[in-house]
């Protein structure tokens, strides 16, 4: 339970998966932000009208869909680092996911790493396919993992010279 | 003796934002912090703050520090003194004592005082809770984040507020490995996204667990494990329910009291607000005390959260200028807009123990 853990459940994850539709399109963003906190970044970060102005700055965010390209611009700018893009049309049998890594050694672009769950736990190994750690970024590097496809929904996290178990 | 218009006591995120709005309304102030380095706890807050762009929201706490320091330091209107700190206040002819550099006592006489002093963290009762080993989470954030000094290898983190899941995952970043976060709730008490960030690194939080006791090494004297225990819904203990856990840390982090002890001096009228963590001021809608011309924002009149401690600094540095006459045509809207803010900031579900808090207080 995400109140005791701080793991979301597949309850709780429904109500943040993007349209079955919207994903067989490309890159698109998944917010897991259950909570009503006081934080609206990702609305300013957003340049496409995905992610819709909050009424209330506690609201959660509303996205728009159709809108969103999976630019990822929102990543490295939540500070709940809660923000992933998802590609499900990377190829046949792998899908993308990337996701925020505040971690020294980073990975380089064609490692390969472990892929973590939200529980931390090890589901597979992937390559790192971009790395995006300029400027914008701010020491909140944006790392695209390629993932087994089945597991798009399931890894949350990567694991840098990880014992390979 | 020094004199000002209005002294601000405390360089942290309420104190540097008071001491700015008084200054811009044309006031002259004197900041007054007991560090070398003005900013407060923001100095040791690598990770990014919440809240929209008008607080710098997606900015690290760090680096909010480092942006008001040189604005205070810049401005002409504020003289810093460093390295001096408060030790005491007479209201019989409103002088603050202050020691500076650990040598000089100096006499301050203002005719406004902001105070902004912050708060320290609550302990917690235990069997040999006083092993070395055992520290408090801003201890801990200080050794690593300030010093760049990791306090030991494996850690046992007590209390999932934000401060204990922040401070887990910056460990886990400076490559020390958190065993461990309890917390004797029933859920836990931080942003959910913090707790997140941890669970995916493999951290595993338990609530409705506490510290029974910890163990020393028979040699260094310095602590090798701890036990942790379930409690049930009363708070009680549940025997036979211990986990022992291998740890050369135990970081405490259950919470944090004002640091009120001026607000006592000057005989400002105080109340027990446990949503506030503790003895805190009543005050007015524009945090004056009830003691005419003292002012109180951030953590000392109730211990919130970095981004409304430093609205709360703006509303009070505005309302002190005021106070002595000083405005430069803009002190209508940017008060107004402070007391937006402050209301957005609380206005939601993680606000109301706050707006419990707070209209217990205000007059």
């Amino acid at each position: 339970m995400l109140l005791q853990n701080g793991i979301p459940t597949t309850e709780d994850l429904e109500t943040r998966i993007p349209p079955k539709e919207r994903l067989a399109k490309g890159p698109v963003v998944m917010i897991e932000c259950f909570q009503e906190i006081p934080c609206n970044p990702c609305n300013t970060a957003c340049k496409q009208g995905a992610i819709q102005e909050f009424k209330d700055i506690n609201d959660k965010p509303e996205i728009d869909y159709d809108n969103c390209t999976g630019c990822g611009l929102c990543v490295s700018k939540c500070p709940g680092l809660a923000i992933f893009i998802i590609d499900e049309t990377y190829s046949d049998k792998e899908a993308t996911v990337s996701l925020p890594y505040e971690f020294l050694p980073l990975p380089k672009e064609g490692q390969e790493v472990d892929l973590l769950d939200r529980g931390g736990n090890k589901v597979s190994q992937g390559k790192v396919v971009k790395i995006r750690n300029g400027k914008y970024e701010d020491r909140t590097p944006v790392i695209t993992v390629a993932v087994p496809k089945e597991l798009s929904m399931v890894v949350r996290n990567i694991r840098v010279g990880g014992d390979g178990k | 003796m020094r004199k000002t218009e209005i002294a601000v006591i405390g360089g942290g995120p309420a104190g540097l934002m008071a001491a700015l709005a008084a200054a811009e309304m044309g006031a002259e102030v004197t900041l007054v912090d007991k560090n070398n380095n003005l900013g407060g706890q923001l100095v040791k807050q690598t990770h990014m703050f919440f809240g929209s762009e008008k607080e710098h929201a997606s900015t690290r706490g760090i680096d909010i520090g480092k942006l008001l320091a040189k604005e205070a330091q810049n401005h002409s209107k504020i003289k810093i003194m460093n390295n001096s700190e408060v030790i005491g206040y007479y209201p019989d002819d409103g002088v603050i004592g202050i020691e500076v550099e650990e040598e000089k006592f100096v006499k301050l006489k203002a005719d406004k005082i902001i105070i902004a002093t912050g708060a320290s963290e609550k302990f917690l009762p235990f069997v040999n809770n006083d092993l070395p080993g055992i520290y408090g989470a801003g201890a801990v954030q200080t050794l690593m984040n300030e010093h760049g000094v990791v306090p030991g290898n494996n850690v046992l983190m007590v209390g999932a507020g934000n401060i204990g899941l922040i401070v887990s995952y910056q460990l886990m970043q400076a490559g020390v490995n958190v065993k461990a976060i309890i917390d004797a709730a029933p859920k836990i008490g931080g942003y959910l996204v913090h707790a997140s960030k941890v669970a995916r690194l493999g951290v595993p939080i338990l609530t409705s667990y506490s510290v029974k006791a910890a163990y020393p090494n028979q040699i260094t004297k310095a602590l090798e494990r701890a036990s942790i225990w379930k409690v049930d819904q009363n708070w009680q203990p549940i025997p036979g329910t211990e986990k022992v856990l291998k740890v050369d840390v135990l970081c405490i982090s259950v919470g944090l009291s004002p640091l009120a002890e001026l607000l006592w001096q000057a005989g400002c009228n105080m109340k027990y607000v446990p949503q506030l963590g503790g003895h805190v001021p009543t005050r007015t809608n524009d945090l004056e005390t009830s003691v005419t011309g003292i002012y109180v924002a951030g953590d000392v009149a109730g211990v919130e959260e970095a981004s409304s401690a430093m609205i709360e600094g703006r509303l009070a540095g505005l309302n002190a200028a005021k106070s002595l006459g000083y405005d430069n045509g803009t002190y209508e809207e940017k008060h107004q807009e402070a007391l937006n803010q402050l209301h957005d900031l609380r206005s939601g579900p993680v606000g109301e123990k706050i707006r419990e808090g707070i209209s217990q207080l205000v007059s």
